[in-house]
């Protein structure tokens, strides 16, 4: 193995591991304030590849621009989700959360294929099309500006949890909600601003997928499994636990997809389990 | 209050519902229209039940849809009347059960392999059909058809291309299409043809497949005809065809640099492939298809451009329309009735169910045991379907359908050329696929 090959395996899992950390943000974000799996996280992101699509099929806005209208858009949906749906599970047992979200997610799912067909979608002609060479190693500009924005976004969630009045407000929420509540801490609003904002993530990270990544009603699914490993290695709630959980499946996997190919997976669980094992709360995680 | 949950109530959380998910997708499906009850003296029945297992959803639901025309459009030409030179096409129904018509009563396996099991059971003991068909997928297929098998039903299956399903000696299971073991060679003599006519030199092969049934046996039959044709293979790569990322699967190709590269591929995946050998600036001298995703619509539409040059074996190519009378009205009306064009897998359904339909029909019975005679039976010519085939007639033993064969195409501008045999080609084959640098 050559060195550029090296450094090209590695530059390639730290982009995607970046994508990945900005799609886990947003699911550790809800879970951690919440205390509720968002099973329908995947969906969420499928929904806006599809924004960020038929903005450029019909009206011809590239992603680059459309993340503007995505992130906002998702953080829509999310709160509509928290007013509509988990409002009135927020005290049902665990089973009736998840078959909410799950069942939210078989129906995004269903209304997606119903509305737009199976059929696979691309956005053919990106504004941050091609290739860079540098020394022998390959960046596709679509890649990297993927992983910029993932970086700029995930960048932005973080000054906001650990930086604001608002985002101390929501760290108390999330540490003791009736706590925090008395501290005069409009918790119902908390609710409503970790979905907005866990969306908002996934509404990002989606326009900038649909830069390289095909679209179909089932794409979800594909980076959903990965960011429930990357919340539970990083620790459920842990913005930076999400952060360095993303960049270490991110590099797992491209690493041992190149060594053995076939059992990649098994390698990214493996490690999983290992940091789960000796540290049962997860890298960063509270409890 | 809102409880804390315990990664251990999560965990538990989360097995339930798999669990629960599994049983309760065992009873979904589409309803079928509730059959009047057979009268006490021996009347003809009015309608045939056939059961048919597709992805209708899912990553492969494209391909599975295009399976499902296929087979509609067959029961339409069964069940109206046609002046065409295909199996029941001018007379209303099956004329041996006194007109009685077609119905299919559908199942979506998803592309699992439980789904697809557990859908089968359910045609069969509640929906009572008289034979199965399906799954596109291989190893969807392999499991439902255990069920035809344990339960006694004729299962044919028109699409799965893994040799294996016919290797396992099944009573109940017959296949009509082509497999790969076929596809494989086809492919194999293209390149020994282009070295003695065109003088093309390839020694070293690359494979690189998805790894369930369909890709594995694909990889294991590329290996085979490596060594007895002489290539060395260079790399050999499975992964998993819900991926997220190939880029390392595609830097270890690219490190190998084998001359040729066999892709085994669903569409997803493939797209996946494409993008990121053209990220990391990879060509080979050609890339060779097995089929699915190659042949999938939802390919070249996505790519576009990128989609050119890669040459596929395939079961069916539009070129046929030259070739068969029929064909040609069946694309059209294939084309009018779907919007899409016909594809390899909806011209292999369309046969599929042609042949069910005229086994059925000889068998002058619903019996299960009088269906399989009248498969074993089946001696249809070619020119009475719409594929390259020379016939459909069951091998004894494997009722693998000994006359069904392939052709392997390029793909150039986004439409599908048959580049060999050189006596069928419609086009010169273009070699090698020019570098990502110099494409337009």
């Amino acid at each position: 193995m050559t060195a550029e090959l090296l450094v090209q395996v590695v530059v390639s899992g730290l982009l995607i591991g970046f994508v990945f950390a900005l799609i886990s943000v947003g699911l550790t974000l809800i879970f951690g304030v919440m205390d509720i799996v968002n099973f329908a996280h995947g969906e969420f992101l499928m929904l806006a590849m599809f924004a960020a699509f038929w903005l450029y099929a019909l009206f011809g806005v590239d992603p680059v621009f459309s993340v503007l209208v995505c992130g906002p858009l998702l953080f829509t949906v999310g709160v509509l989700t928290h007013k509509i749906l988990i409002r009135h599970i927020l005290n049902a047992p665990m089973l009736a959360q998840i078959f909410c979200t799950f069942g939210l997610s078989v129906f995004l799912k269903s209304l997606a294929q119903f509305l737009w067909g199976p059929n696979f979608r691309s956005i053919t002609e990106p504004l941050l099309g091609g290739r860079v060479e540098i020394f022998g190693v390959f960046f596709g500009l679509p890649q990297v500006a993927a992983a910029l924005g993932a970086v700029l976004a995930t960048g932005a969630v973080y000054l906001l949890i650990y930086r604001t009045e608002l985002g101390r407000a929501l760290q108390a929420t999330s540490e003791d909600k009736e706590t925090a509540a008395l501290m005069g801490i409009d918790t119902e609003k908390m609710f409503t601003l970790a979905w907005g904002i866990g969306a908002a993530c996934v509404g990002v990270a989606g326009a900038l997928l649909s830069m390289f990544y095909y679209i179909y009603p089932e794409v979800g699914a594909v980076f959903a499994l990965t960011s429930y490993v990357v919340v539970a290695l990083g620790g459920f709630g842990s913005v930076t636990g999400a952060l360095i959980g993303g960049l270490i499946i991110g590099l797992v996997q491209v690493v041992a997809g190149f060594i053995t190919p076939a059992f990649k997976m098994v390698v990214v669980y493996l490690v999983y389990m290992g940091v789960i094992l000796w540290r049962p709360q997860g890298l960063f995680g509270r409890w | 209050m809102v409880r804390r949950v315990s990664r251990r109530e999560f965990n538990l959380g989360l097995a339930g519902l798999v669990g629960g998910l599994a049983v309760g997708c065992a009873q979904t499906g589409t309803p079928a229209p509730a059959v009047g009850q057979q009268p006490a003296q021996p009347t003809f029945p009015k309608e045939v039940k056939i059961g048919a297992i597709y992805p209708l959803t899912g990553p492969a639901a494209s391909s599975g849809l295009d399976g499902r025309y296929g087979i509609e459009l067959a029961v339409e030409i069964v069940n109206g009347k046609y002046d065409l030179n295909l199996p029941l096409a001018r007379e209303e129904g099956l004329p041996n059960l006194g007109g009685a018509k077609i119905t299919v009563v559908w199942a979506d396996s998803q592309g699992s392999p439980e789904k697809g099991q557990a859908e089968a059971e359910r045609l069969i003991t509640q929906e009572k059909v008289v034979a199965l068909t399906g799954a596109y997928h291989s190893s969807v297929t392999a499991t439902a058809s255990q069920v035809a098998e344990r339960l006694g039903v004729p299962y044919v299956n028109f699409e799965s291309s893994s040799p294996s399903l016919t290797e396992r000696g099944f009573k109940w299971f017959f296949r009509t299409g082509p497999h790969d073991a076929t596809f494989g060679k086809n492919l194999f003599d293209m390149l020994r043809d282009l070295e003695r006519v065109k003088g093309i030199k390839v020694r070293t092969i690359g494979i690189v497949n998805e790894n369930t049934l369909y890709g594995t046996d694909a990889s294991k039959i590329t290996k085979q005809y490596a060594q007895e044709y002489g290539y060395q293979v260079v790399v050999d790569i499975a992964y998993p065809a819900n991926t997220s990322d190939v880029t390392s699967e595609v830097q270890r190709i690219k490190a190998a640099n084998p001359d040729v590269l066999f892709q085994v591929s669903y569409t997803s995946d493939l797209i996946l492939f494409i993008r990121t050998y053209k990220q990391l600036d990879y060509t080979p001298q050609m890339i060779l298809g097995y089929g699915a995703g190659f042949v999938d619509p939802q390919y070249t539409k996505t790519l576009g451009k990128d989609a050119d040059y890669a040459i596929t074996r395939a079961a069916w190519s539009a070129d046929i329309t030259q070739k068969r009378p029929a064909a040609k009205v069946i694309a059209d009306m294939f084309q009018q009735r779907f919007g899409q064009p016909m594809t390899e897998n909806s011209a292999r359904s369309f046969t599929g169910m042609l042949v069910l339909a005229d086994a059925i029909n000889r068998a002058k019975s619903l019996e299960a045991e009088a269906i399989r005679q009248a498969l074993l039976a089946t001696n249809i010519p070619g020119d009475q379907t719409v594929m390259p085939w020379q016939g459909v007639k069951f091998d004894e033993k494997t009722h693998q359908n000994i006359y069904a064969q392939g052709v392997n195409l390029q793909i150039i501008g986004g439409q599908y050329y048959t580049v060999w045999p050189f006596d069928l080609a419609t086009r010169e084959i273009v070699w090698p696929m020019p570098r990502w640098s110099q494409r337009q």
